[in-house]
């Protein structure tokens, strides 16, 4: 490290009832690409947020160049050269790309020229984007483009990235790649926020660890081994699910030839699927988001209807069937959207537990609700899962996230499913309850259940499915082995770069 | 029966009257709305501005001061509104019921001593020359201000919208107040500053009514043309032309009706007295159908999380 750009000096930021950031020191220097570290709930955003003047520290102090820095507003950190992308809300649907960049500039040029500008810098970078285009029309990895644009205009010193991967194909990660090492030989630095670690041990020249808002560890993470920097970010030896040999049975779930339209304006609509899984298999189907995912949730679950024989459950069609009367044959779901899909926020866990569960495990009797056999089922998902909350009577709002997640997975493994289905086991989920929700599937699946698990990390499904499928603008290619699958391979299974040019850097 | 009565002339000017102040109101609900909040209190801070305009023109004998007390008085009952939902948090359309409910209460007891009192009256304008026109000096050239000044709200909220910063970023807190937070924007400020206008707008409406159109002042006198300017600004697409579109169809059909009435024509006069609504309603109906542009974060409630 040359020269220091940026250094942190012992920033403290407490919240009612928790600590988020304790005592955080570290330095970035001029060009180097930084990368910050944890699970979630370890302190990353708010960190930033102090770094961006969106959240003021308590104490500690930070400079910039040498000299004292602590920015007020957004604005403030913009002028002395900072600049951020974010994860999520930071675009407007129905806004152009020049309006949308216009709104993240303190003066900007009037609309031609900036329009100029944005063609000028986007094909600098290899990011080529058309100012006049509206943003909700955009693909994800467009959509970052527009954010990394807006930064660039700005010809920043430092650019945070949060978490920029976690929406792009394999190869619309190299393009983004390829930009950021541009950018670091232009003396850019970049401190760049993930969970991903083989993306870190490719571009970041310094890693810093959090867990629990506190520093844990500084590595050089070409030099560590990805399992080590888990540890560290984890706090634990990482227990990796067990995958034992099964044997497959018959076929439980059969899709042929099902085309269904999506529900929302801007969804993606399911065009001729073809999928059939067997009774102890896992298939696992990758895609990015937005290309029919939770469509395809919908047609099993039975939310979207369709024709009878398109789906079918141990042969027999299904494919007019509601949800409860799939519940009762078997087929049970888990739906992406914690809060508001698979639980209903202000109700407590006992009821969210009779929602589903109603039907199979025979919570109710003639119209009446048996309120003490549903209590009984809401412990026994508490207790096999580790859900931490006090009791069942809590509403699923007051539950975290990675809590949450864990009981609507419990409460349909326990069920006993025949098929299960779910979107997105394990996001937001901190590493060890990742852990324990990748093991209970595959121990549904060594019991005999076929398991059908849409998720958009590669490697969740690399780890417990038996055959990976892709999503891809509503088609779903055809399920491969995962046994030797390269991650090219799955890249292009995925769209390859969805007809973003490759960056000529 | 006698349609010969009708003068196509006088129909067209009166036309642009009784469609001003559903024009005042419903552009000032576009510009909140836009800016994502949902005030279903438009009837009310109308009411309100109709009798603060009526009662201070008729004390002072000045209309203009009438106006801006209109103005003042719409913007006060709508800072309310702000208190509710932009303070508290509370539901907004809960909030704009309460608020149409109580400027309806308070206009009557603000007026109870100025009903038979006859308003100062707004001078016309007159043009020489163009005012003196045939056909086209009534129609377009001898109006009060007012009615001119609504014409100029609507296209410097186009062009505002359109065209300017201020419009940009009004436009982004309405479509996505996180992501206008997260840049560095003032949204809750952005949003107080919104509804004041909407409420002005909405108490100028109001009080061109009691001083111009009737003029006098009787309570209710509003008569749901609030919330016609609410269904207005969402069938013209949140677009201000259409809003001027739509409110002088509505405009327009109130006066044919009218004539018709007096005209003696065998409708009932229940029929003919819905029919501005309903054939505003319908038109908008149709032209909406392209597609939908709402605020996307229309009526929702933003809390800075952090």
């Amino acid at each position: 490290m040359s020269q220091v750009l940026l250094s942190l000096n012992g920033l403290t930021k407490a919240y009612p009832g928790v600590v988020a950031n304790d005592d955080i020191s570290f330095k970035i220097g001029v060009g180097e690409v930084h990368a910050l570290l944890g699970e979630n709930g370890a302190g990353k955003s708010t960190l930033v947020k102090m770094i961006y003047g969106l959240v003021k520290p308590d104490s500690g102090t930070m400079e910039l160049r040498g000299q004292s820095y602590a920015p007020g507003e957004p604005r403030a950190a913009r002028a002395d050269g900072i600049a951020m992308v974010f994860q999520h809300f930071s675009l407007f649907d129905a806004l152009n790309v020049a309006e949308n960049i216009a709104l993240g500039m303190e003066n900007p040029p009037p609309m031609r020229d900036l329009a100029a500008r944005i063609r000028e810098v986007s094909e600098t970078y290899g990011l080529p984007l058309d100012p006049f285009r509206t943003v909700g029309d955009l693909s994800a990895g467009e959509r970052q483009r527009v954010e990394i644009i807006r930064c660039l205009l700005q010809d920043p010193k430092l650019l945070i990235m949060d978490e920029p991967t976690s929406v792009l194909t394999p190869q619309e990660v190299q393009i983004l790649f390829k930009t950021l090492e541009k950018l670091r030989g232009e003396g850019t630095s970049i401190l760049y926020i993930s969970h991903k670690l083989e993306e870190i041990r490719t571009l970041c020249d310094t890693a810093t660890i959090l867990r629990l808002g506190k520093v844990v560890g500084t590595c050089t993470p070409r030099e560590t081994t990805a399992r080590d920097m888990a540890e560290l970010m984890v706090g634990s030896a990482l227990k990796t699910p067990e995958r034992a040999g099964r044997a497959l049975g018959e076929v439980a779930l059969d899709i042929s030839g099902l085309s269904a339209p999506s529900p929302s304006a801007f969804g993606t609509a399911l065009k001729n699927v073809h999928l059939t899984v067997q009774q102890g298999e896992i298939v696992g189907i990758g895609g990015v988001a937005g290309n029919g995912q939770e469509e395809l949730l919908g047609v099993l679950s039975g939310e979207i209807l369709t024709e009878a024989g398109a789906v079918k459950l141990l042969g027999e069609p299904i494919g007019r069937m509601g949800p409860a009367a799939r519940r009762a044959l078997g087929l049970l779901t888990a739906p992406e959207e914690r809060l508001g899909h698979a639980a209903a926020p202000d109700m407590s866990l006992t009821e969210n537990a009779l929602l589903t569960g109603a039907v199979r495990e025979n919570l109710v009797s003639n119209g009446f609700l048996k309120w003490g056999a549903a209590r009984e089922f809401a412990e026994r998902i508490i207790e096999a899962f580790d859900v931490r909350t006090p009791g069942p009577e809590n509403a699923a709002r007051s539950l975290s996230g990675g809590n949450l997640q864990k009981f609507v997975i419990g409460r349909e493994v326990l069920q006993g499913p025949k098929v299960l289905v779910v979107n997105q086991p394990t996001w937001g989920v901190d590493a060890a309850a990742a852990a324990a929700i990748r093991q209970a599937l595959l121990d549904l699946a060594a019991e005999g259940t076929a398991v059908v698990c849409i998720s958009q990390d590669l490697d969740e499904l690399m780890e417990i499915a038996d055959r990976f499928a892709a999503l891809n603008e509503g088609r779903l290619s055809t399920p491969r082995s995962t046994t030797g699958l390269t991650v090219e391979e799955i890249g292009l299974m995925m769209g390859g770069a969805h007809g973003m040019e490759v960056a000529h850097v | 029966m006698d349609l010969s009565a009708i003068n196509p002339v006088l129909l067209i000017a009166s036309l642009m009257v009784a469609a001003t102040p559903l024009l005042l109101a419903a552009i000032g609900e576009l510009v909140v709305e836009k800016a994502g909040v949902l005030n279903l209190g438009v009837e009310g801070m109308m009411i309100v501005g109709a009798i603060s305009g009526f009662a201070i023109a008729v004390e002072t004998g000045s209309p203009w001061l009438g106006f801006l007390a209109a103005a003042v008085g719409g913007a006060a009952l709508s800072l309310l509104f702000v208190v509710l939902t932009q303070v508290a948090l509370a539901n907004q359309v809960a909030s704009g019921l309460a608020l149409t409910l109580f400027g309806l209460g308070l206009s009557s007891l603000m007026g109870q001593s100025y009903v038979g009192v006859k308003p100062p009256r707004m001078a016309e304008l007159h043009i020489p020359g163009l005012s003196d026109m045939p056909v086209l000096g009534p129609i377009l050239f001898s109006h009060d201000p007012v009615l001119y000044l609504g014409v100029a709200i609507i296209a410097a909220v186009w062009a505002v919208l359109k065209f300017t910063r201020v419009g940009l970023i009004l436009r982004a807190v309405g479509e996505n107040h996180d992501a206008a937070h997260a840049l560095g924007y003032k949204v809750v400020r952005i949003r107080i500053a919104a509804i004041a206008f909407g409420g002005a707008c909405a108490g100028l409406g109001g009080a061109y009514i009691s001083l111009i159109r009737v003029p006098q002042w009787t309570e209710g006198m509003t008569a749901g043309v609030g919330w016609i300017a609410l269904a207005l600004v969402v069938f013209a697409s949140w677009k201000p032309w259409r809003v001027l579109l739509g409110a002088y169809l509505f405009g327009g059909v109130t006066v044919v009706q009218l004539n018709l009435q007096a005209a003696g024509v065998a409708i009932p006069v229940e029929y003919l007295a819905m029919s501005p609504y309903l054939v505003t309603i319908l038109v908008l109906v149709i032209l909406s159908a392209d597609k939908s542009s709402a605020p996307a974060a229309l009526g929702r409630i933003f809390h800075a999380s952090h």
